[in-house]
């Protein structure tokens, strides 16, 4: 069965023709691979055993009770094996490299989560790996850093732009381009050209469909609503895939507010963007008036980037997703809060989704029934959150 | 027929002369005598590239003349207004990236475009399936779409690519960015070959190319030779503006001799 290309008129592929075949090629292999049942076993059954999935759907009794609305459950894709639910993505993906007989991989991260998570694919499968980080996140995330270099993975600094995701992935491409031919590109998001946001929301739609199977055993009816952040946005795309169809069901992305939306330092595509192509496909971008692409800004370095996935820009403009954001300051107090009430520690881009919850906890009355994506663990925010927090 | 076609079709060398410079770089004043010596030097046509904060099909060295440009505040207007000043006294080819095309309004680029005399746009991050509104906006405004072919290209992609070209196809020498290396690939000949089986518009070769010598091989192939970051290099490491001028000249003069007949 053929993937989408195109989410309306978001989406295709706008890269160098030397990688067009290599799209080809791999919608190809992606397309005959995800029917096949020895592939689809052997993902199944490493999601289980080396991912630790189903992940549990967690009730926050404390947390639901100090807010004291609505009932809200955590899908805990923090407790994924390496700490966030990237690593269902790379999985996916170092099976479908090693079936295509690709030598290499490289990869993109802004917070290390995707380099952490492709580091560990790619030593579980044997293929050498290289992860480009900009200067700036190296910085700021130096725990993952360290991670990916034990993993085996060969750690690129990138030092153009705005030293940031953005000219992470411009450098990645750049690389593919220069090796495509025994090299493959694990692309982190729901994002890049196509068929990469088709096969990333797919890959990461088990989380969704845990969810569906399990909040409905825990409760016996469907959410009412389910909140997510949005930086490219595959955890907000793989928890919100299954629900799309059903109307009844509010579905929340929160972008990054930065220091505030009329600052100029935020994250939020969507709402601050205009449509323009960036890493290879159409979506929102912020950008100026002659399509140069702005630097973004967010204490999360997971979020911090100009663009977003595709899909998310259609679903926004059809109205089906609604997209909101919060602020450094506001994810930061939803860090401590989460940490305080449920002994959770949460990564500094899922606080991004419980700040919304927060902020916005008057809309909500008894009978909502809410899922979070708890997308991935604090970790590796502990030593920035202590600077912020001023607790060293 | 296409200005840039039957430039090459009646040249009276082995292949063309087409260096690039960034726009704007190294200021937009310097610029103008880079161009000068451009023309000094014996080019026949001149490629302008429109600097672009993410410019994913460039090498370090074009990345980092695109955000001096933009450091110094150059936009796709003023690129296009030197286009203007120069494209009365040679063919003027832009390249562009997709977004700065998308953001100013495919047909009103187009139509901008060739307002400044502009021959043909050149645009690396849009392959030929994405770009059937870009070539419409550009065929209304009697603008060449300049469609790229790489070593990658499979058969079926080059008689799509033939199909739609016009102007010139620009044939992208190895897999990878734009950038000076020591030594052509050795697939160079046999890639040329496959696509001129397909097509009768010519070819001209970029990415790569840095030498005179590595011009005359690529010349015995191909109907024109691209020097880019070669030249962006002569001008960044001259300093002085004049002292690049006389650089570019004496380089290019070099590379003209060999494409002589």
């Amino acid at each position: 069965m053929s993937i989408p290309a195109r989410f309306g008129p978001y989406g295709g592929r706008y890269v160098p023709e030397t990688v067009i075949p290599a799209l080809d090629e791999l919608t190809a292999a992606y397309e005959s691979l995800r029917d096949d049942s020895a592939f689809r076993s052997r993902l199944d059954d490493l999601l289980k055993n080396f991912v630790g999935r189903p992940t549990p759907l967690y009730f926050t009794e404390r947390l639901s009770a100090s807010l004291g609305g609505p009932r809200i459950y955590l899908k805990r894709e923090d407790l994924c094996h390496t700490g966030a639910h990237k690593i269902n993505n790379t999985i996916g993906q170092l099976l479908l490299a090693k079936q295509m007989g690709k030598t290499r991989v490289i990869a993109e991260t802004g917070a290390g989560q995707h380099g952490v998570a492709t580091a560990a694919a790619a030593a579980l499968f044997g293929i050498p790996c290289a992860i480009y980080m900009g200067e700036k996140d190296i910085g700021r995330q130096e725990l993952n850093v360290v991670r990916m270099k034990l993993l085996g993975a060969e750690v690129i600094p990138v030092s153009s732009g705005s030293r940031t995701l953005k000219d992470a992935m411009n450098d990645a491409i750049r690389d593919w381009v220069t090796n495509v031919e025994n090299t493959y590109y694990v692309i982190g998001s729901v994002a890049g050209p196509a068929p990469y946001p088709a096969i990333v929301r797919e890959l990461q739609s088990v989380i969704g469909r845990e969810a569906h199977a399990q909040i409905q055993e825990a409760e016996g009816r469907l959410p009412t609503e389910l909140i997510a952040c949005v930086g490219g946005g595959s955890n907000a795309m793989g928890l919100f895939a299954p629900f799309l169809d059903n109307e009844d069901i509010r579905l929340t992305g929160v972008e990054a507010g930065g220091e505030g939306l009329d600052t100029g330092k935020h994250g939020a595509s969507i709402e601050r963007g205009q449509r323009g192509v960036l890493h290879g496909s159409l979506s929102y971008v912020l950008q100026d008036a002659y399509g140069q692409i702005l630097e973004a800004h967010s204490i999360s370095a997971g979020l911090d980037y100009p663009g977003v996935g595709p899909e998310h820009s259609f679903l926004h403009d059809q109205g089906r997703v609604r997209y909101d954001s919060v602020t450094d300051a506001e994810a930061l107090s939803a860090f401590t809060m989460l940490s305080e009430t449920e002994g959770i520690i949460p990564a500094l881009e899922s606080a991004h989704a419980i700040a919304y919850l927060v902020k916005h906890i008057d809309r909500f009355t008894g009978e909502d029934l809410i899922i979070v994506n708890l997308s991935g663990r604090g970790d590796k925010d502990v030593y920035q959150a202590a600077r912020a927090l001023e607790l060293l | 027929m296409s200005v840039l076609q039957e430039l090459f079709d009646n040249r009276q060398k082995k292949a063309l002369l087409m260096p690039y410079i960034t726009g704007g770089y190294p200021s937009l004043h310097g610029c103008g005598h880079v161009l000068d010596a451009f023309i000094e030097g014996g080019a026949d046509m001149i490629e302008l590239g429109v600097p672009f904060s993410d410019p994913l099909a460039d090498g370090p060295v074009v990345q980092a003349s695109a955000q001096q440009a933009l450091d110094e505040g150059v936009t796709p207007d003023d690129v296009l207004e030197l286009a203007s000043r120069y494209s009365s006294r040679l063919p003027v080819v832009l390249l562009v990236y997709y977004n700065c095309i998308f953001a100013y309004g495919q047909d009103r680029f187009a139509a901008a475009a060739a307002g400044a005399g502009v021959n043909g746009l050149i645009v690396p991050d849009l392959p030929v399936d994405e770009a059937s509104e870009f070539i419409e906006a550009c065929r209304a405004c009697g603008v060449d779409a300049i469609l790229l072919v790489a070593p990658t290209s499979t058969g079926e992609r080059i008689e799509m690519i033939a199909a739609q070209a016009s102007g010139f196809i620009y044939c992208v020498s190895v897999a990878g960015v734009t950038g000076a290396r020591t030594s052509l690939s050795d697939r160079l000949p046999e890639f040329l070959e496959r696509v001129r089986a397909g097509t009768d518009v010519p070819l001209a070769v970029g990415f790569g190319v840095s030498t005179p010598e590595q011009a005359a091989a690529v010349a015995r192939y191909a109907d024109g030779v691209i020097i880019g970051s070669k030249l962006i290099s002569i001008v960044r490491d001259a300093g002085e503006i004049d002292i690049a001028a006389r650089a570019v000249k004496t380089f290019l003069s070099q590379v003209n001799e060999v494409l002589i007949k």
